[in-house]
């Protein structure tokens, strides 16, 4: 899906306290990355009565205080952060390595996904982690991303019943779609393979290891590396 | 802290709440919290605790407590048949309770969600600046669950109040709710429908819970040129997002992105009277601008500040 891009960001009113801004329409890296600088700029600027600065794809929320700032002060404030997005360059992303150990008893999936495209177990594992992932958006659980960038030579149908329980780090793929379950949860991804980073870590100040606009790229690594690693991330 | 009360028995769903987890909804963490911000504004009030103080939040019928240790608690939110060692004892009042004593908040008469604060606070460790209980991610409150009979709850340090404190009125909670509510995010995709939306009464259905509340009424039928999905984007509580069967939920704290249009957003002071809405009971949206939300909402601060004025004089 291509994007289309708004000469300027579109505002919508959700509800009383937050404030949709769009920057265009679809699933597009360019204009998710216009989102992000967006966010980011947002952030740094720390206008008051501002609660939070969420982006996803192609917009962002802006959730806010109506007894500090308004609507309409918002997007005052936006445009004159337009003439400011043009003229900085877009940060490069930032890259993040996540460690997988693909196959065996952590992917379980490995082999229907390498039959079901006539491949062997060695060349899926080549093809996922070659790639560079954008972060397009972080939602539905905490830590858990939408990425973008599958190999089409790796799309592969959900599960027909999904399983109760998918153990945290582990590395899935959804028709057009991979990722990494930051947390235990119930889920229809094909298992290739399980980081042993704990992604999510709601004692840690920062508890997570990315955020959305940042690059992911799955690193290959032995069973003995994910012991090691695994220790190593249980205090 | 101080060990104050031992679970006899939880209720069907009673939850550690606070004002909710804010800082991190850009990791996909939501908000949670009270859905009844109205009544636990009042019960933290009713004990002398600062705003967004964590309190217990009940769905139906409260928790039995044995009190371990004297204490000053305030139950509010739905009309229960609260109980003080089997004596019937009003709500919206300061109640002080003292070791071996059984409080049983009952079952409510009218309204769905009932809160209990204790002075100083239920205390618990704040997880990402919040100790609300985020059931979904398992975080939160008491190890990210619902309260368990043999459970002991603490509080944080408090005072005890040198006098009762009781708010003269408390809200009857009806069975059928007018809920105002700004068209959009994506009002566009309804602009038949919006009359329907705003013309009809709904019914809650039993699909009504801490995440959302599926309504029940006239299907709200999109223009024939819109997309039945959108490009996932943020969520915030009083969202009425319309899948394909047109068939509205209204999302509340629990979920930071989602693909559904949203034909209007409920305004947050009016978020309450959902909360305490059952199932059968009665919805009708009435449409205000963002210009009139905002006064509304200045409206309701002032009026969460004579609460706490009046409580404490």
């Amino acid at each position: 899906m291509s994007g289309v891009f708004y000469d300027r960001p579109r505002f919508r009113a959700c509800g009383d306290r937050a404030l949709l801004a769009e920057y265009g329409d679809g699933i597009d890296l360019a204009l998710n990355r216009k989102v992000h600088a967006a966010a980011n700029a947002l952030r740094r600027r720390a206008l008051a009565g501002i609660e939070a600065v969420i982006p996803a794809y192609r917009n962002l929320a802006l959730v806010y205080d109506p007894l500090v700032v308004s609507f309409e002060s918002l997007t005052a404030a936006f445009t004159a952060l337009e003439s400011e997005l043009e003229a900085a360059e877009l940060a490069e992303p930032r890259t993040v390595d996540i460690p997988v150990c693909y196959g065996g008893q952590f992917g379980p999936d490995l082999s229907f996904v390498a039959e079901h495209h006539r491949l062997t177990p060695a060349e899926v594992v080549e093809i996922h982690s070659r790639a560079l992932y954008p972060i397009y958006a972080v939602g539905f659980a905490p830590g858990f991303c939408y990425l973008g960038g599958l190999d089409p030579r790796l799309h592969t149908p959900r599960l027909p019943t999904p399983r109760t329980r998918v153990p945290a780090g582990s590395v899935g793929i959804a028709e057009a779609q991979t990722g990494v379950y930051p947390s235990d949860s119930p889920g229809g991804w094909r298992l290739i393979g399980r980081t042993p980073l704990s992604l999510f870590n709601p004692s840690k100040a920062d508890p997570f290891l990315y955020q959305a606009g940042d690059r992911i790229r799955f690193v290959p690594i032995s069973e003995a590396d994910y012991d090691r690693l695994r220790a190593a991330e249980r205090p | 802290m101080t060990d104050t009360f031992r679970v006899i028995s939880p209720g069907p769903l009673t939850t550690i709440q606070d004002a909710g987890r804010t800082a991190f909804q850009h990791m996909g963490v939501p908000v949670s919290g009270v859905l009844d911000r109205y009544a636990a504004h009042v019960a933290n009030c009713l004990v002398g605790n600062p705003a967004g103080s964590a309190v217990l939040e009940a769905t139906l019928v409260g928790p039995r407590l044995e009190v371990l240790a004297e204490a000053d608690i305030g139950v509010t939110g739905a009309a229960s048949a609260l109980t003080v060692n089997g004596v019937p004892t009003p709500g919206w009042t300061s109640v002080r309770v003292r070791p071996g004593d059984v409080v049983d908040a009952g079952a409510p008469e009218s309204g769905c969600r009932s809160y209990l604060a204790v002075g100083g606070g239920f205390d618990v460790p704040l997880v990402m600046g919040s100790r609300a209980t985020y059931l979904g991610g398992r975080i939160g409150g008491l190890d990210g669950r619902s309260l368990a009979a043999g459970d002991i709850l603490k509080r944080g340090p408090a005072r005890l109040l040198d006098q009762p404190r009781r708010l003269p009125w408390f809200p009857l909670y009806g069975t059928q709710v007018i809920l105002r509510a700004v068209p959009g995010p994506q009002d566009e995709y309804f602009r038949t429908a919006l009359a329907t939306f705003f013309d009809s009464p709904f019914t809650v259905s039993a699909q009504a819970n801490r995440m959302g509340y599926r309504l029940e009424g006239p299907a709200l039928i999109r223009e024939a040129d819109a997309p039945a999905s959108i490009v996932s984007e943020p969520i915030v509580a009083g969202n009425v997002q319309v899948p394909a069967d047109g068939r509205p939920i209204v999302l509340l704290n629990e979920q930071t992105l989602g693909g559904y249009a949203k034909i209007a957003t409920i305004i947050t002071p009016d978020l309450f009277k959902l909360a305490q809405a059952k199932p059968g009971d009665t919805v009708r949206f009435v449409a205000v601008t963002v210009a009139e939300s905002a006064a509304i909402a200045r409206q309701w601060a002032a009026f969460f500040s004579e609460i706490r004025t009046l409580l404490e004089r």
